[in-house]
């Protein structure tokens, strides 16, 4: 005879009282597969944890913006946020998808390169540049965005040395009406600052002035906070017109879309406040078109978005260690996955779900990665059935940050598998080893022999 | 081992304390051992049960009987 699937006993105290008004929500759905490959099968063929990309959620995703923007202005450029995902086989998802490539580092630029971008489509982001850097990224035609007037000032003693002129734009801050308000990256516009460093450009005569870029936060949950700031770089661009009879060839909305997943301390899920590409879009479009920006010579709107583009096509697999109760009673899971690899724990409520079928009872519980660290907590409180020691799990939307923040910390970093869009895994990095990390360290002499 | 007297329990797996006033739900497996401790079963009778009914190993099994009986008696439900 066939046996039962065996479920861990659970007894479970009923209180009667005011709840929150929506209750916790119970992950009982299992989650079998992704994109018709077994869960079960990719830990049992790549071990657990895992970390798996979705190829079609990327192009799916990337193409629903694309069709977002597309649809209401006349020239749209999307370009990979290289910090959001940076595993070569990601970026190159998105170089096939028609974007450009967004750099905040040389390490990154290197890759933007090694990645097959043409220069000219790198778009040079981010307040550390090396003398050395805007060098090279002249030299390829690069569009440097220029941070603060220290980085300005360097970029003309180097373009007096160049052939060409270097292609840069300003980043502008500004108030959004969104608090706190990002007033870190580049000159602000308020106080005159922006304005101030256009001129500086102009002047020195060896720089080309070509686009004005924003990047006013991230997460932003208001589209409305990109329709003012889409409308403060029209009106510079419209000032740049009136001023030197240029036109500004782009405005670069930076990015901070949110994705669908849950901010800690939210009271409604992120499904069901993050807002849609179509939302993004109608308020920066509209900024624009109602602007007095020349009709006739509008600038090509260029979207850093990272985020939203990438988290949903990310899932971490993950198996359970233990099941432990704390000293006040409450019931906990310890898995074996950490805070080091899902380092979006600290910012999200993360949708987890088993990769079985269980009954419908539940219980609630504190989910603690396997380090030997108090923070090392993955969810403070969440609804699961009665998971037990082997079981699997998945947590979803871990796409973006988390392959590029992880840590490797106590235990070596998992291997990432690619699902292609028929359906083939293909490891895109492989799981560390003591000798890769081992390999960057040195033993002086005298500490040879313990 | 023993179920106290003032512990009902529904088919349902919802119990009831009658003395403490303080009701809980079990899942299925639960319930069924509460139902095998009410008919004098040792605790050694319930795991081998359980063993050759559901589809699990010893080590797994005992870590979560041993568990649930635990938390039974500290909510005084057997004794």
């Amino acid at each position: 005879m066939k046996k039962l699937p065996f479920e861990r006993p659970i007894i479970k105290k009923l209180n009667v009282g005011i709840s929150n008004k929506f209750g916790l929500k119970t992950e009982l759905e299992p989650i079998t597969h992704i994109d018709n490959v077994s869960v079960s099968e990719l830990i049992k063929e790549h071990g657990s944890p895992l970390f798996v990309i979705s190829e079609s959620t990327v192009r799916r995703t990337v193409q629903e913006a694309r069709r977002a923007f597309e649809t209401r202005y006349p020239k749209v450029q999307f370009a990979w946020s290289y910090k959001t995902n940076y595993l070569d086989a990601v970026c190159r998802i998105f170089h096939q998808e028609g974007s450009w490539a967004e750099v905040v580092s040389r390490y990154e630029y290197d890759k933007a390169l090694s990645n097959g971008v043409e220069g000219a489509k790198i778009i040079f982001n981010g307040p550390d540049k090396t003398a050395e850097d805007l060098k090279i990224a002249s030299e390829n035609n690069s569009l440097i965005h220029i941070d603060h007037f220290d980085e300005l000032y360097t970029l003309i003693e180097i373009a007096g040395k160049l052939k060409k002129k270097p292609r840069v734009a300003i980043r502008v801050n500004m108030d959004t009406g969104v608090h706190p308000q990002w007033d870190r990256f580049g000159f602000n516009f308020e106080n005159g600052e922006a304005w101030e460093a256009i001129t500086k450009i102009m002047s020195s005569g060896k720089l080309e002035f070509v686009g004005l870029h924003t990047h006013i936060g991230t997460f932003m949950l208001t589209a409305s906070a990109y329709e003012k700031a889409a409308g403060k770089l029209a009106s510079l661009a419209v000032d740049f017109k009136k001023t030197y009879g240029k036109n500004v060839s782009y405005i670069d909305m930076g990015g901070g879309f949110a994705s669908h997943n849950t901010l800690k301390g939210a009271y409604l899920t992120g499904k069901d406040t993050a807002p849609s590409f179509d939302e993004y879009a109608e308020a920066i479009t509209n900024a624009l078109t109602n602007s007095k920006l020349d009709p006739d010579n509008m600038p090509l709107l260029i979207l850093e978005t990272g985020r939203a583009l990438i988290d949903e096509a990310g899932y971490l697999l993950g198996t359970v260690i233990a099941n432990k109760k704390l000293s006040d009673g409450r019931h906990s899971t310890i898995v074996n996955f950490g805070v080091n690899i899902l380092f979006t724990a600290f910012w999200y409520e993360h949708q987890i779900n088993p990769e079985k079928e269980y009954s419908q009872s539940s219980e609630t519980t504190v989910m603690y990665g396997p380090l030997c660290m108090n923070i090392d907590q993955i969810r403070d409180s969440i609804q699961l059935p009665p998971l037990k020691k082997d079981d699997n799990i998945i947590v979803s939307s871990v796409g973006a940050y988390n392959m590029t923040q992880w840590m490797q910390f106590i235990t070596l970093r998992p291997r990432v598998v690619l699902i292609d869009v028929s359906g083939g895994v293909h490891v895109i990095r492989k799981n560390e080893t003591n000798k890769d990390i081992t390999a960057l360290e040195s033993v002086p002499g005298h500490l040879a022999k313990i | 081992m023993k179920v106290n007297k003032n512990i009902a329990v529904s088919e349902s797996g919802f119990l009831f304390d009658s003395m403490s006033g303080d009701s809980y739900s079990l899942n299925p497996i639960a319930a069924e051992i509460i139902g095998m401790l009410r008919e004098q079963k040792s605790v050694e009778d319930i795991k081998k049960t359980l063993l050759e009914k559901y589809e699990v190993t010893q080590t797994v099994l005992d870590k979560s009987v041993d568990e649930y009986i635990f938390t039974l008696k500290k909510l005084n439900i057997v004794k």
